[in-house]
């Protein structure tokens, strides 16, 4: 045992049910155990839903290494100087004030026939359903010339904290006049706006900042989320900071030095100051590691997010490829509602409703002025599959895109609380 | 503080540094302002309890002082620790409502401008048993007299299927009724629930998500989503 390498947020009571050998559901005295991995969206939104409903019938157990979840979402506002990095840090503690066992650790292998996790520490926790909630990790070899170790020259910024704080210091320090480059992402990936905000939000620092300063995008993809809004606001805002260059122009035929701080597009070297360098991504390593994965990502089945590949494994959020829904934090926080209505009845009895999932991703261009596109979904056998949807127009007026930039406050505060609860 | 700044105002317009004390509100005009806060709060014979409280009477009635209406707690604490309404107390309220009161269920950002506070003060004024005392005041909302049938808002809600469904309102609005930006929703009385999202299902309210999200919703849902959050514990 080392219970020294780890941190027990929940009772003591309740953390060694979870540490006492493995048993069956079957015994008839122990309780059904669920086990979370992943305390982000998809997984804190689980294990918090789980605990609360089921009001201590089920033993809910949460891994993540972390102590601090730092959202993605509104980390580029971060970046933009709109919020501090302590704005969107959130810790566990009311997850496990909701009797969550929180286990401060990684999961670093699933074995499906036993049914257990192994973490880090080398302890193995057991469960009955088990939900993967691990985010995304990126593909290798995806920026010829990048690879992990070169994330602290060429911040990615796509898992949010001290990656997201390397990059603010380093747009900070750029020379006047100097080049922020960024390469884009091909799809899927999380976030479909993200980048193209992160654009906005480098601009208006270097607007107020550093007004010579350049921004440079090489991006595989020829179109992209919420294009004509962005393109509108950086027209109107930013005019001749941003240079996006599409595939058609070789933006999918990129390479990067770290060493010496250059970027290469179809050929073409540019010596850049910052390189924010955003690579193909795949879901988080553990689902591959517990063979739920197919390429990847791990397809699920739209009704409750269990897997294709085994009924008690479940996967929600980035990792999942559950067919219309973006990678989202909204995304993985929906899923997970509907899948803790479906775990809980498998394990407890208690009623299982229809699928119902939802989406909006706010993004911001400038000051007071925010944009979003949204949609709702409904399973389907084969997915999930979408039913209705909106976007914001181009042209709408400065008040209305005011009270969609306060409506994101709004639903910021809304989804963490969602997810962790009240912290006591 | 605020008793020696109303009584100056009765005589003269001196110190009084909430409300310019000489300064009375226009009380028709008042009631133009008032269409602000009609969703919520209802003034007048028939008056009753809505999602907000009713406004009879309120010039010196304490904060959270009506029986049968369930108030935030931060209302309650406000009333038990003293806060009584007076036009001083109601002018910064309605400045900044949440400012003053910050876990207020009141989903109103204020009146920015102090000639339409001083008016809907003066116009509630006149509703309170024996205004003389009090200068003016004011107060927040939207109407809600929609047209939808009543056989729709007569669906008794499944408030556990409501629960389950509220899981996706609680994404944006918070399940303890604080607003930052997105109006509380809790502990609304019933119709009124079943009011506004049938109101957004058909398009006589405008907010893009608010549409989408009400469009998928069957009646059995927009009534259990009236049952489970009118039900919860303050
Ligand atoms: C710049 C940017 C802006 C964004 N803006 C928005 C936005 O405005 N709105 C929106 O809805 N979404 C936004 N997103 C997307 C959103 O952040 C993700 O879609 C969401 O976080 C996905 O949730 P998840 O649960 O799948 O993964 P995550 O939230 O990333 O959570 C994964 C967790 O799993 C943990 N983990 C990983 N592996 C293991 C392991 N082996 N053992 C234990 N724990 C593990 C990680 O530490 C992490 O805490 C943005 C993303 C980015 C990058």
């Amino acid at each position: 045992m080392t219970m020294n390498r780890r941190m027990f947020l929940g009772t003591t009571a309740a953390a060694s049910a979870v540490l006492s050998a493995p048993s069956v559901l079957a015994d008839g005295h122990a309780k059904p155990r669920v086990v979370v991995i992943g305390g982000g969206a998809g997984g804190a939104t689980a294990a918090r839903y789980i605990a609360k409903d089921s009001e201590g019938a089920i033993d809910v157990t949460l891994i993540e290494p972390s102590k601090a979840y730092y959202t993605c979402f509104f980390s580029n506002l971060y970046l933009g100087g709109f919020k501090d990095i302590e704005d969107i840090g959130h810790s566990y503690g009311g997850l496990a004030a909701t009797g969550v066992n929180v286990i401060h650790d990684w999961a670093v292998g699933v074995d499906r026939d036993t049914k257990t996790v192994t973490l880090a520490g080398g302890d193995t926790v057991a469960y009955d359903k088990l939900i993967l909630s691990p985010g995304i990790d990126f593909v290798e070899g995806a920026v010829e010339g990048w690879d992990i170790s070169a994330q602290n020259a060429m911040p990615h910024a796509f898992k949010a904290g001290s990656q997201t704080e390397l990059l603010k210091a380093q747009l900070m320090a750029m020379p006047e006049g100097g080049t922020f480059a960024m390469v884009a992402p091909p799809n899927p990936y999380r976030c479909p706006p993200g980048p193209y905000e992160r654009v906005s939000m480098v601009a208006h620092y270097l607007k107020a900042n550093n007004p010579t300063a350049k921004i440079l995008i090489a991006d595989p993809k020829p179109s992209f989320s919420k294009q004509g809004l962005f393109e509108e606001g950086w027209n109107t805002y930013y005019a001749g900071m941003i240079d996006r260059i599409g595939p058609d122009f070789g933006g999918a035929n990129v390479s990067v030095d770290p060493a010496a701080m250059t970027l290469s597009i179809d050929g073409e070297v540019t010596n850049v100051d910052v390189c924010n360098v955003i690579p193909a991504m795949k879901a988080g390593r553990i689902a591959e590691l517990a063979g739920v994965t197919d390429g990847n990502w791990a397809p699920v089945n739209a009704a409750d997010m269990s897997t294709k590949a085994d009924p008690d494994v479940y996967v929600l959020g980035d990792s999942a490829q559950q067919g219309d829904m973006p990678k989202s934090g909204f995304s993985a926080n929906s899923q997970a509602k509907v899948c803790a209505n479906a775990v809980r009845g498998a394990l407890t009895g208690s009623r299982v409703f229809p699928a119902k999932f939802a989406n909006t991703c706010w993004s911001l261009i400038a000051t007071d002025d925010g944009v979003k596109v949204g949609a709702t979904y409904e399973a389907t056998d084969e997915k999930i599959a979408k039913v209705d949807g909106f976007v914001s127009t181009t042209g709408e007026s400065a008040e209305i895109r005011k009270a969609t930039y306060e409506e994101s406050e709004g639903w910021y505060t809304g989804i963490t609380s969602d997810m962790f609860g009240n912290a006591v | 503080m605020r008793l020696a700044c109303l009584s100056l105002s009765v005589a003269a317009s001196v110190l009084c540094t909430t409300v310019a004390a000489d300064t009375f509100g226009d009380p028709v005009a008042g009631e133009v302002v008032f269409a602000n806060c009609k969703a919520c709060h209802k003034v007048g014979p028939e008056a009753g309890n809505g999602i907000g409280p009713h406004l009879n009477g309120l010039f010196g009635r304490a904060a959270a002082g009506l029986e049968g209406f369930r108030y935030s707690r931060s209302l309650q604490r406000a009333g038990s620790n003293g806060l009584e309404w007076h036009a001083d107390t109601l002018d910064a309220f309605l400045e900044d409502p949440r400012g003053y009161a910050s876990g207020t269920r009141m989903s109103f950002r204020g009146l920015k401008d102090q000639e339409e506070r001083l008016d809907v003060i003066a116009y509630l004024r006149g509703f309170s048993a024996d205004p003389a005392n009090f200068p003016e005041a004011d107060p927040t909302a939207t109407a809600t007299d929609h047209d939808i049938d009543p056989e729709i808002l007569a669906i008794e809600g499944d408030a556990e299927y409501g629960e389950y469904l509220s899981s996706e309102c609680t994404t944006c609005h918070r399940a303890d009724g604080g607003d930052d930006g997105i109006p509380s929703i809790v502990l609304w009385p019933e119709q009124d629930f079943k009011i506004a999202l049938q109101a957004y299902k058909n398009e006589q309210r405008s907010h893009p998500v608010m549409q989408m999200i009400a469009r998928r919703l069957n009646d059995e849902e927009i009534a259990a989503l009236a049952a489970y959050f009118g039900s919860l514990e303050n």
